[in-house]
């Protein structure tokens, strides 16, 4: 439903720590048409460039949260809302270069009345500021 | 004179409200604007800190319900019976869960409360009694690929007919009477690499109530690729069911969703025969809502700015013109 707004066209920068990029962040919200329990956030892939990122190294956060997937996976009573961007922050020692990068995203989302796992994709050329 | 009140479930404004264009507020205001009162809401799209908005966010509720002049008309409930990974809620969390709903869905000013089909049956008996102490009723919601002509509604009327409660009843979508497939729909999967001609046989072929699998095996015939043929499954989805078919129903329907894909600049919708429709639930002596749900957003994001205020506006255009008779 809301697929073409999954990856959000801002926040897409490095992270920094001790003055060392040490991964990189971006903006994603639900494609789906109303909030849910951060338990039934299932997972990101995420893909820069063609390199795809392990799952279980992404960490997802939400207002003052973060976590992992796995973390989630009993969070009952938090939620990430409907039209609300959650940050996806990835690994990766140095970070990516300043400039554009393709960037692809697939949303997993657990929904009970769904006998299939909705899976929701966004792909974006995003620039990455120096 | 008919009875039958106007409405709008903000879901019909989702798109606008995603993108932060509109706020709660602006939406009660647009079904306001339209000279409708009725609003029904989504416990889990629009409101703060669900479940728990807390008082001053009920206080301006009902501060935009009196300035508005709109009241609550139905809350549409989630059951996630998925809500762990490693198991499925049990029969008592459930009904925990529907009290979560019913206590908010109360506190708001609602009366109505929507469940989806998939709801246990246990789970709704033993959910009757908090919902008559909140004087909310709960209604399931007929939804395609459900039918009303089903073993499954014989069951919940046979359930409603046991228990002799008010507080139970059935909130026909009427997605569940798509005649032919919506434009909006097969617009966007032409623009997305469908040929025309066989989205033309597709449309045909749903349109004359051909077996799903016949019309599969044709397209393939017709050189269809399998993303075509896989279209044809997908639109099949849709279903239509005969309107006199509501007649028998409308003693226990407590609310309407008026879905609707698209209103032409005419104020028609070309897929769902509200002509037919609306005579029949006036016939029949249906005194509820009919509440708006515009769901053909996803159809035409691709082309620009979606509209869903005008589009709402149009259908109520249409069910001004369709009571008057």
């Amino acid at each position: 439903m809301f697929d073409r707004y999954l990856i959000c066209e801002e926040g897409f920068s490095n992270v920094m720590r001790d003055g060392k990029a040490t991964g990189f962040q971006l903006g994603v919200r639900i494609t789906y048409y109303r909030g849910v329990a951060l338990s039934l956030v299932e997972g990101f892939d995420v893909n820069v460039d063609g390199k795809k990122y392990e799952r279980d190294k992404v960490r997802f956060s939400v207002r003052d949260r973060s976590f992992t997937f796995s973390e989630m996976e009993t969070a009952v009573n938090d939620r990430w809302e409907f039209g609300e961007v959650a940050t996806l922050t990835i690994p990766e020692p140095g970070g990516l270069a300043p400039g554009k990068h393709e960037v692809e995203i697939f949303e997993h989302l657990r929904i009970s009345y769904l006998p299939w796992p909705s899976i929701t994709g966004d792909k974006k050329v995003l620039p990455l500021a120096a | 004179m008919s009875r039958i009140k106007a409405g709008v479930s903000l879901y019909s404004y989702q798109e606008e409200y995603f993108l932060r264009k509109m706020t709660l507020e602006d939406c009660i205001a647009a079904v306001s604007k339209l000279g409708a009162d009725g609003v029904e809401i989504l416990g889990e799209q629009m409101l703060p800190n669900f479940p728990s908005p807390g008082s001053k966010f009920v206080d301006q509720w009902f501060g935009w319900m009196d300035k508005y002049k709109t009241k609550p008309t139905a809350y549409d409930a989630f059951l996630d019976t998925k809500l762990y990974k490693n198991r499925l809620l049990t029969e008592s969390e459930c009904v925990d869960m529907m009290a979560r709903d019913i206590k908010l869905a109360s506190r708001l000013g609602f009366n109505i409360l929507r469940t989806l089909v998939m709801t246990p049956r246990p789970v709704i008996e033993k959910s009757l009694e908090i919902a008559e102490r909140h004087d909310v009723k709960i209604g399931i919601e007929v939804h395609a690929p459900f039918s009303l002509k089903s073993p499954w509604i014989d069951e919940f009327m046979e359930l409603a007919d046991r228990l002799k409660t008010p507080y139970f009843g059935i909130i026909p979508d009427m997605g569940i009477f798509v005649k032919r497939l919506p434009p909006v729909y097969l617009g966007w999967h032409v623009r997305h690499g469908a040929r025309e001609r066989i989205v033309a046989y597709i449309a045909e072929a749903y349109a004359a109530r051909m077996d799903k699998e016949k019309a599969k095996a044709e397209i393939a015939k017709m050189g269809g690729t399998e993303a075509e043929v896989q279209l044809c499954e997908h639109a099949f989805h849709y279903s239509f069911d005969d309107p006199k078919w509501l007649l028998p129903y409308i003693p226990r329907m407590l609310h309407i969703h008026a879905k609707f894909y698209e209103m032409t600049p005419g104020c028609a919708e070309p897929s769902i025969p509200y002509e037919e429709i609306v005579p029949i639930l006036v016939e029949g002596g249906y005194q509820g809502y009919l509440s708006s749900e515009y769901e053909g957003q996803r159809h035409i994001q691709d082309l620009g700015e979606v509209d869903s205020v005008e589009q709402v506006r149009r259908q109520h255009a249409m069910f001004k013109k369709l009571l008057a008779n």
